[in-house]
């Protein structure tokens, strides 16, 4: 912000601090193609210029795709759904398809991970709104040679959120799947969810129709 | 309010001989990757196939402490300034970590690239403490480098280790290949253009001609081309070149006119949190103000001054680049430059009403008065305030020559206090030579008189100081380096009494916080510091034993370290009291006395001797040389001002800064 020259508003009170929030943050260990921040500003800028300013002064890897004016209402309300993909590699996609068949079927398949309020069970299930295989030669894979599954979700935002750990977890508890290597793990998108289930780019609700972004 | 969509990794393209497919999927499993992935503003990742001579660069602690090193940012910027020299960083991997590495065969590998350590040409590694020294085994495991440098290769990277440490450099004589002693800039032009020579002719003679030419320059020490011969009762009869084109001593290194040297220019911003996050600016390097126990001091004589018009170019082309809003005016000694009064209201009036503050790290307390007080806090934000009387007592500040008096500290204090700091640290030490209980319980008193006059000057309750304790630590090229020094139950026993001094008035003791370390890691960082090539064994079996992270209370064990000393020094006839606890005498062969740092033995000798009856000895920069042997040894001089120039007010620039052309 310092260096994009923002003029970014501070919080009152002993130790100020700039008006910046994260909406649904993806979980470290983790790539993100849509990830969405809110700031406050002392005063009006040109949201291309900002998002020009900021792009230039992250690091590269690191891009600010578009910027628009809040008309209102919390980012994080307009959050309802995340779009993820799962690289298994050394997974046989024979294997994750029956998993996520078995985990399909089932109603409620019970998880546990750690939180910051300790160790919590609940249900990875009810919140997967879609979970399919995608074939393999979609994506390049960095390791020619072995055989790499993968998997494209898109998992409604509830409390305690559901993250792909989850639902892998889920695949291990339903069917036993159990990944010999990390998978890898990228958001792709985030936003507010129509009525087919399709995700939309939350900024659309303050965009008046036109793009102002450089998308 | 605006929104943005941000989009947290795109991959980056992996280099050829990069290791992160193999690193990535470890990560996840891992205590803060964000460590490992590189990336930082201010970070290069250049063409390997067209570089010449490649560096990998390391500072053996864990990124969060590593990063902020100003040694090791200056070499890579200096280095990565060449067209056709790349120069990349690797820090110590925490243990959850290594042991992923070596269960996936992955290497010690760079943050910038990725890229294995021992693909390198050159592997600089910067010691500012020995306790980094198990930490530098790891690193050599784990890159696949045999851990002898007399087993290596000319498929492995010649190691050399820089930084204070490396004035010592014996306890790892066994594992790296060459030291340097003294500054850096210089040397690793210098060393670069050697090897860059020597490999264009097609590496005549491998390793050991490559050493050989770098010994030649009498300013890198290659452990191997010397041998040391010891007394039948321990001590090192002497230390001697085993061939005939080798210097017999090997000299410092000292970079003259620091304005020719401005770095960093582009300081690395860190993605992860690190211990400090600001931009720091040495305002001079040097210091002579002659404390005893201090080797910093000694070893990076004569005093050179950067001038204010430079470090105001600095601060303004720093903050401008890394986005830091704090800024640390860096130096043994910061209130001692000789403009530090304009340096410290031109910056703030400068950066008035922008959050940027200032910091002096180090500040003695006779320097410190109420104009400074009142620029460092001009911006609203007061940053912590730390002095060091280190001695609590008149008498013992006269054995280490650190001549304040408590009058003067109180009024220092104080002056803080009424200049709306509400907490102040003060730093001493406990196991200084001559030392005796009532030394250390006089810091009682001292603590209990700055919280009387502080709160008599304020006329409020509401202020502290807490009283932080390191212990002694006699070091190299100091004329500490024959002491002895005290047993750990001695020094545990003193911060008891102390602590109970400081709590025997109750409404005082509240208002004061007391830290210090214990006597143990001080005593092993004493084996380490006056240690010669026998102590390399202990080294090695601490680390094998499982000995990582030394600096760290959480990590040390000095269990440990006795048990390994136990179990090779008898064959050597000596122990670890023999390096610790026993006084030196004037005559003894000292571990380092072939490695020239300008001060001369018997101008040190003197001074120990003047410790011990309590005489003073002044600063060159206000009376006349004393003759301590640096100047003329090294050809060098004291570089101070006053420049009597001022720094200019800027004119501020508002508005987002949008890049003309638009990156692809
Ligand atoms: C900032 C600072 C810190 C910071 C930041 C440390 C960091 N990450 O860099 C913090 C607060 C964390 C810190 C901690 C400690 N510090 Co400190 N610190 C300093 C300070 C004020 C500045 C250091 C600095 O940046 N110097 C400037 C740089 C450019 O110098 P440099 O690193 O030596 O590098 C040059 C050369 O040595 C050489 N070089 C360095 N590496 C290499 C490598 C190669 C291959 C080559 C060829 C050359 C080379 O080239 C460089 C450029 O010329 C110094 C005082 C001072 N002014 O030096 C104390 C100082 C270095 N610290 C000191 C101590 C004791 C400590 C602690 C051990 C304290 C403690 N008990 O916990 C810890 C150790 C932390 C650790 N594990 O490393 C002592 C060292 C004592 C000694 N050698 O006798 C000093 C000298 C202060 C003093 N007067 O007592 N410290
Ligand atoms: S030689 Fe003289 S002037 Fe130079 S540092 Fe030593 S005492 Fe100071």
């Amino acid at each position: 912000m310092r260096r994009a020259g923002v003029p970014i508003a501070f919080s009152q009170g002993f130790t100020p601090h700039p008006k910046i929030s994260y909406a649904s943050a993806a979980p470290t260990g983790v790539a993100s193609e849509a990830e969405y921040l809110e700031i406050g500003l002392r005063e009006p800028v040109d949201p291309e210029q900002l998002r020009a300013a900021l792009d230039a002064a992250l690091s590269p890897g690191l891009d600010v795709l578009d910027a628009v004016v809040a008309q209102g209402g919390s980012l994080a309300d307009r959050i309802e759904a995340s779009h993820w993909r799962i690289e298994l590699p050394e997974v046989e996609p024979a294997a994750l398809e029956r998993a996520v068949a078995a985990f399909t079927a089932a109603e409620e398949v019970l998880v546990e991970r750690m939180t910051k309020q300790g160790r919590r069970t609940f249900d990875a299930r009810a919140a997967v709104m879609s979970i399919d295989l995608i074939p393999p030669v979609a994506t390049p894979s960095e390791a020619p040679g072995v055989s790499c599954a993968i998997l494209e979700l898109v998992v409604r935002q509830v409390t305690p959120s559901v993250r792909p750990d989850d639902v892998l977890s889920g695949l291990r508890v339903a069917a036993d799947l159990e990944p010999p290597v990390s998978p890898r793990v990228t958001r792709l998108a985030q936003g507010t969810l129509t009525a087919q289930g399709a995700i939309v780019d939350p900024l659309d609700a303050d965009r008046d129709g036109a793009s102002i972004g450089g998308r | 309010m605006g929104i943005m969509s941000v989009p947290s990794t795109t991959p980056r393209p992996a280099a050829a001989n990069s290791v992160w497919p193999r690193l990535e999927p470890l990560l996840p499993q891992v205590t803060k990757p964000i460590q490992y992935v590189g990336g930082e503003l201010g970070a290069v990742v250049k063409d390997w196939d067209t570089a010449a001579v490649r560096w990998a660069l390391m500072y053996p602690d864990a990124y969060e402490v590593g990063l902020p090193n100003q040694g090791v940012q200056i070499l890579y910027e200096v280095l990565n300034e060449l067209p056709d020299v790349l120069a990349e960083r690797t820090y110590a991997v925490w243990p959850d970590l290594e042991k992923l590495m070596r269960a996936h065969g992955v290497p010690q590998f760079t943050v910038d690239a990725h890229r294995p350590v021992r693909d390198f040409d050159v592997f600089g590694v910067s010691f500012s403490t020995e306790l980094g020294y198990t930490n530098l085994l790891t690193a050599i495991d784990l890159a696949g480098i045999p851990l002898l440098a007399a087993d290596r290769t000319d498929a492995d990277p010649v190691i050399v280790a820089g930084g204070h440490a490396a004035f010592n450099p014996e306890p790892i004589a066994d594992f790296v290949d060459a030291a340097v002693l003294g500054d850096g800039e210089e040397a690793v032009l210098e060393i670069t253009t050697i090897v860059r020579e020597w490999k264009a002719e097609g590496s005549p003679g491998g390793r050991d001609e490559l050493l050989l030419r770098l010994a030649r320059t009498e300013s890198v020490y290659v452990p191997r081309f010397y041998d040391v011969d010891y007394l039948p009762d321990g001590r090192i009869q002497r230390i001697v070149p085993n061939r005939p084109d080798v210097p017999f001593r090997v000299h410092k290194r000292t970079t003259m006119d620091l304005d020719a040297w401005p770095y960093p220019k582009k300081p690395l911003v860190p993605l992860a949190e690190t211990v400090h996050e600001r931009y720091a600016v040495e305002i001079f390097r040097g210091c002579t103000r002659g404390c005893r126990f201090c080797q910093a001091g000694m070893i990076t004589r004569p005093v050179r001054e950067r001038s204010i018009t430079t470090v105001g170019q600095m601060v303004q082309q720093g903050l401008e680049f890394s986005g830091f809003h704090e800024v640390g005016l860096l130096s043994l000694s910061s209130a001692d430059h000789s403009e530090i009064g304009d340096m410290c209201s031109g910056l703030a009036q400068q950066y008035e009403g922008t959050n940027v503050s200032l910091s002096l790290p180090s500040t003695r307390v006779d320097a410190f008065n109420i104009d400074l007080a009142q620029e460092l806090s001009r911006n609203g934000r007061r940053t912590g305030l730390t002095f060091a009387p280190e001695g609590g007592s008149e008498r013992i500040r006269k054995v280490i020559n650190k001549m304040v008096s408590k009058e003067d500290l109180i009024r220092t204090v104080v002056t803080a206090y009424t200049n709306g700091w509400r907490q102040v640290k003060l730093y001493f030490m406990c196991g200084l030579p001559t030392e005796t209980d009532a030394d250390v319980l006089e810091i009682a008193d001292m603590a209990h008189e700055v919280i009387r006059a502080g709160r008599a000057a304020t006329g409020s309750k509401d202020i502290r100081c807490t009283v932080s304790i390191g212990g002694f630590v006699p070091k190299p090229h100091t004329p500490f380096q024959w002491a002895s020094m005290e047993r750990p139950e001695v020094i545990d026993h003193r911060l008891k009494l102390l602590k109970q001094a400081i709590n025997a008035d109750r409404s005082l003791g509240r208002a004061i916080g007391f830290r210090y370390h214990d006597g143990e890691p001080s005593l092993i960082e004493g084996l380490l510091s006056r240690g010669d090539r026998r102590v390399g064994a202990v080294i090695r079996r601490v680390w094998e034993n499982g000995g990582r992270f030394d600096g760290w209370s959480e990590h040390f064990s000095y269990q440990r370290w006795v048990d390994a000393a136990a179990e090779v020094l008898p064959a050597f006839g000596v122990d670890l009291d023999w390096y610790t606890i026993r006084e030196r005498d004037e005559l003894e062969v000292l571990p380092w006395d072939h490695l020239d740092s300008g001060l001369d033995k018997d101008w040190l000798w003197q001074d120990w001797q003047d410790a011990l009856v309590e005489y003073e000895q002044d600063d060159c920069r206000w009376t006349p040389c004393f003759d301590c042997g640096v100047c003329p040894s090294m050809d060098t001089e004291i570089q101070i001002g006053p420049t009597g120039r001022k720094l200019l007010p800027l004119t501020p620039v508002n508005g987002l800064k949008v890049p003309t052309a638009a990156p692809q």
